[in-house]
């Protein structure tokens, strides 16, 4: 087998790096997370969108974090909450650390379909989702690990574009977490007729 | 022999030749000047040799081409053909072509869709213009053919009936007739292949080594040093011997590595200035012009990625030294100069960077030229354009869109402009400077760090992080005391706000201050009453700033920031896709204590809080600048002045002039010569006694300890004694005549007293004429 088609046969494992994130229950492909760490001290970046949370020390490899609250538009986390880093390498060698409140189980959902995201869910976090995975008692949200790079004022878009976008994502703010309580309210209604 | 080996070959065979085809741009230029049989012979050998291995390798086109031109170049050789222009040019488009081939061989695996029948045509044209030379045939045998005659495996019949074959159209390689001859086995030509490829010179004393490894390496020893850093913040007094002494060990290996893999990168300049006898040759012939080109310093060394980088700026210096700089042949010689022009380059390493200078001997910059040109190309309005100093004047030519040529040649206009000569320049951390003498020549001077990885920098903090400012842009550091007013609020006494923007008088000048604090909490200074409250711009508890002087383009601000910590070498690491687009930026480092800190982009800033896209300012006026804006342009005086006195009269000169204040001791005095002299922190500075110079009537006393005002000029320094200093002033004060008196530029009314200004450059000059000698020596 070459090269190639075992890494794509890697990525369709089925098996997610799951963390929480307020309640909504997140996932990534493992095949995409480098490794997770520990909160570690962070340097802050004046003049950049407030979603860019620093640049920490990885061994020697200046890595950008993410605030992911501030991505998908959620509230900050409570003080108790040290934050955990799931380091996400790309294919273009960038490394990005997402900061999550906490680390779930890594879970393998095998070759089931997953959910496409309802037309009900609006805003600018609805892109981020790229499917959902039906669980037991919870859903799991799969993350787009290229699109969560798409940070209004960073490099991927331009500086004009800052104001529209922010405008944008402000009102577009309860968009997930409403979305995602629905589903759970939905979820709960299926049990109780179970 | 397989595919692998064959690829491997072929690109042995691409590097090689392009190496050899560099060097040959210039042997032909050389020959042109100076016809050596050394010469011609290498230039055989590059082109034979090609002709050999592209034979060898199947590849037609480059066989073709590279057989009229050996061919032509064998008539050379055997002195049947003089070296003509024509003969040159035609090589020197053989070399091009030959180039061209290699690369589309390199690119795509195929030699390219063009035969180039005009050149095959015109070299063949060149060569029969003699009697044809009977003995081509063995001339023109490869490598390959070359080693099995050495070898005594074929006769010399053997192989001139093969190349006839070949002559005759036969696509086979040489190898594969002579085995179908009969004359040799396969197993002998692989052989001689080898033999071949192994009898490479110096193939056992260099290596060559992919770049990207290098770059790695470079990366690890980064890493390296910083992991340094971080142990040796660990060794405090009384930390256990061992471990002391093994990182100290570390320090020392560390340093040592980090400069040899430094080292590897380094490759000299003359990689580069390989290429301008050809590009000089080309203008001179296009332009009509004539120019001998001399290289000194060729051996300097820069690491690779800055050569890369200097590469397109510095042609465009040549070929402006060339086009714009030298005068056509006549005029030289209306002018009293030879008709041919020099265009010299020279390198050399000076303050841990290395200088290029690209001087001609032309006819200089006329700077009234450039100011009606910029006046009316509208760069400048005609008030602004007639108060700029020459100095200044001359550094319009880096704006963009801005031309001198009369009329726009060809040659210059192609490619970069000036400006994009500085953006590129200044991209990579390095400056450049014109000095021009209207009918002398002008000289542009680079000045390049030495290495883009490791910079040093001053670590500064603004709350509780810390930013690294490149050295190269740091001018200096000043304190800003803070005080409290007796209604209890606080104030920063030596910072003036003009609608809420903040400006330090620096030596009577006018810094704009950027508090690095505002930035970053993105306030933006926009004129609207914008709060000048200092409470809000202090660390807590802080009693005092910093401002960091700093140089952005022309432009001289002062970045206020809470604290400076430290100089320290930093390895730049980049901020990462996310955010590349970030102008104040250059990029992070890692600190000692494992921290992350980013680096400051002092252009970028400027930028950002828009003190680039204002006036020009003047950098640093020369003295006649400023002896000009005390005389000419005004009946008053507002220059800051410092006073003293000789005796009992009075004195004043421009604070411009003045370096810094000093009181020696009499017994630190020396003689040298005839003169004075004291050592300080290392240098010599001659002592000038005004009184004498002046002709002051004073009364000395010995022994008691002098005061000196050390003045520069133009390089030349030197101490001025005078009897007492006491004051600076800065207000506007009447001035009087002038005066014709030697040393005395004028005479004013300061404070009611009658004080003479002194002429600080006359002073200098006159007295010290060896001085000014030696400083124009050491100039040179």
């Amino acid at each position: 087998m070459s090269a190639a088609t075992a890494v794509s046969a890697r990525t369709r494992d089925g098996r997610y790096c799951t963390f929480m994130l307020g309640d909504l229950h997140l996932g990534v492909p493992v095949s995409a997370v480098q490794e997770v760490i520990r909160a570690q001290v962070r340097t802050q970046v004046p003049l950049v969108s407030p979603v860019i949370d620093g640049l920490m020390n990885l061994r020697g490899v200046i890595v950008t974090t993410i605030d992911l609250r501030r991505r998908v538009a959620l509230p900050p986390a409570p003080s108790h909450i040290q934050p955990m880093n799931v380091v996400i390498r790309y294919e273009d060698d960038t490394v990005v650390s997402i900061l999550v409140d906490e680390i779930r189980d890594v879970i393998d959902i095998g070759d089931v379909e997953l959910e496409a995201v309802p037309a009900t869910v609006h805003g600018g976090c609805r892109d981020l989702v790229t499917g959902i995975h039906k669980r037991d008692g919870s859903l799991l949200l799969i993350l787009d690990t290229v699109k969560l790079l798409d940070i209004p004022g960073t490099a991927a878009r331009d500086r004009n574009a800052l104001d529209a976008d922010g405008a944008e994502q402000r009102a577009g703010e309860p968009g997930l977490s409403i979305i995602a309580n629905q589903f759970e309210l939905r979820h709960q209604a299926t049990r109780r007729d179970q | 022999m397989d595919d692998d080996e064959l690829d491997e070959v072929m690109t042995e065979f691409i590097i090689e030749s392009r190496d050899n085809l560099d060097q040959l741009d210039q042997a032909l230029v050389d020959l042109e000047n100076n016809h050596d049989h050394e010469v011609v012979a290498r230039i055989f050998r590059t082109i034979h040799t090609i002709k050999g291995t592209s034979g060898f390798l199947g590849l037609a086109t480059l066989e073709s081409l590279t057989h009229v031109g050996e061919t032509l170049l064998a008539k050379v050789r055997d002195g049947s053909l003089p070296v003509t222009t024509a003969i040159t040019t035609a090589l020197l488009s053989l070399v091009d072509a030959v180039r061209e081939i290699l690369q589309s061989i390199g690119m795509n695996g195929g030699e390219g869709d063009l035969a180039y029948p005009d050149l095959i045509a015109e070299l063949t044209e060149l060569s029969t213009a003699a009697a044809p030379v009977a003995d081509t045939a063995i001339h023109g045998a490869g490598m390959l053919g070359g080693q099995l005659l050495r070898e005594g495996k074929i006769t010399e019949a053997q192989l001139a009936a093969a190349l006839h074959r070949q002559d005759q159209g036969d696509q086979r390689r040489l190898g594969e007739i002579l085995v179908e001859q009969g004359a040799i086995t396969p197993a002998e030509v692989r052989d001689a292949l080898k033999t071949h490829f192994d009898d490479q010179p110096n193939a056992n004393e260099t290596i060559r080594v992919d770049v990207g490894l290098l770059d790695e390496l470079m990366n690890l020893v980064g890493e390296l040093v910083l992991a340094r850093n971080q142990i040796l913040e660990f060794v405090q007094p009384g930390a256990e011997l061992a471990f002391t002494a093994t990182s100290q060990r570390l320090n020392l290996i560390t340093t040592e590595l980090q400069a040899g893999v430094m080292k590897t990168r380094m490759q000299p300049i003359e990689n580069i200035w390989n290429r301008f006898p050809r590009v000089i040759r080309d203008l001179t012939m296009s332009c009509g012009k004539k120019a001998r080109l001399e290289m000194d310093g060729k051996h300097t060394e820069l690491d690779k990625t800055l050569l890369e980088a200097i590469k397109d700026p510095l042609t465009h210096l040549v070929r402006n030294a060339v086009d714009h700089g030298l005068e056509s042949p006549a005029g030289r010689v209306a002018n009293g100069k030879p008709a041919e022009g020099v265009v010299r380059l020279r390198a050399f390493h000076e303050g841990g960077h290395v200088i290029v200078e690209i001087s001609d001997d032309g006819a200089g910059i006329n700077v009234d030229k450039l100011r009606n040109k910029a006046v009316e190309k509208g760069l400048l309005g005609a008030e602004e354009a007639a108060a700029l100093s020459d100095r200044d004047m001359i550094d319009v030519i880096f704006q963009p869109g801005f031309s001198t040529a009369e009329t726009v040649s060809n040659i210059s206009g192609r490619g970069v402009g000036m400006d994009v000569v500085r953006s590129n320049i200044e991209g990579i951390g390095g400056s450049v400077e014109v000095n021009t003498a209207l009918g002398v020549g002008t000289t542009f001077r680079v000045k390049i760090p030495l290495t883009l990885a490791i910079i040093p920098a001053l670590v500064v903090a603004v709350g509780d992080d810390r930013y690294a400012i490149p050295q190269i842009s740091l001018l200096e550091l000043l304190r800003l005391d803070v005080s409290t007013t007796d209604d209890g609020r606080t104030v920063l006494p030596n910072v003036e706000w003009i609608q809420g923007a903040p400006v330090h008088r620096l030596r009577g000048r006018l810094l704009p201050l950027v508090f690095l604090r505002d930035v970053f909490a993105g306030r933006v200074i926009d004129g609207s009453g914008f709060d000048d409250d200092v409470a809000l711009r202090l660390p807590t508890g802080g009693e005092s700033l910093y401002i960091v002087v700093v140089q952005a383009d022309d432009h001289q601000f002062g970045l206020v920031v809470d604290g400076i910590s430290d100089t320290s070498e930093i390895v730049v690491k980049p901020l990462g896709r996310l955010l590349s687009n970030v102008e104040a930026f250059a990029g992070a480092t890692i600190m000692g204590d494992g921290r992350v800190a980013l680096i400051l982009d002092v252009m970028g800033i400027a930028k950002h809080v828009g003190i680039t896209s204002g006036v020009r300012q003047a950098s640093r006026p020369t003295i006649d600048a400023a002896d000009s804006m005390l005389f000419d342009t005004a009946s008053s005086l507002c220059e800051p002045l410092l006073l003293c006195n000789i005796g009992t009269r009075r004195f004043c000169l421009p604070l411009e002039a003045v370096a810094r204040l000093e009181e020696f001791e009499a017994d630190a005095i020396e003689l040298t010569g005839r003169r004075r002299a004291v050592q300080y922190k290392g240098e010599i500075i001659h002592l000038i006694d005004l009184a004498d110079v002046l002709s002051v009537p004073c009364e000395r006393v010995d022994g008691r300890p002098v005061r000196v005002i050390v003045c520069t000029d133009d390089g030349v320094s030197a101490g001025l004694v005078v009897d007492e200093i006491f004051d600076i002033v800065e207000e506007e004060v009447a001035a009087a005549d002038r005066s014709s008196d030697f040393g005395i530029r004028g005479t004013a009314v300061i404070h009611g007293l009658i004080t003479d200004v002194i002429d600080v450059h006359q002073v200098l000059r006159g007295a010290t004429p060896a001085l000014t000698v030696v400083a124009e020596e050491v100039a040179a």
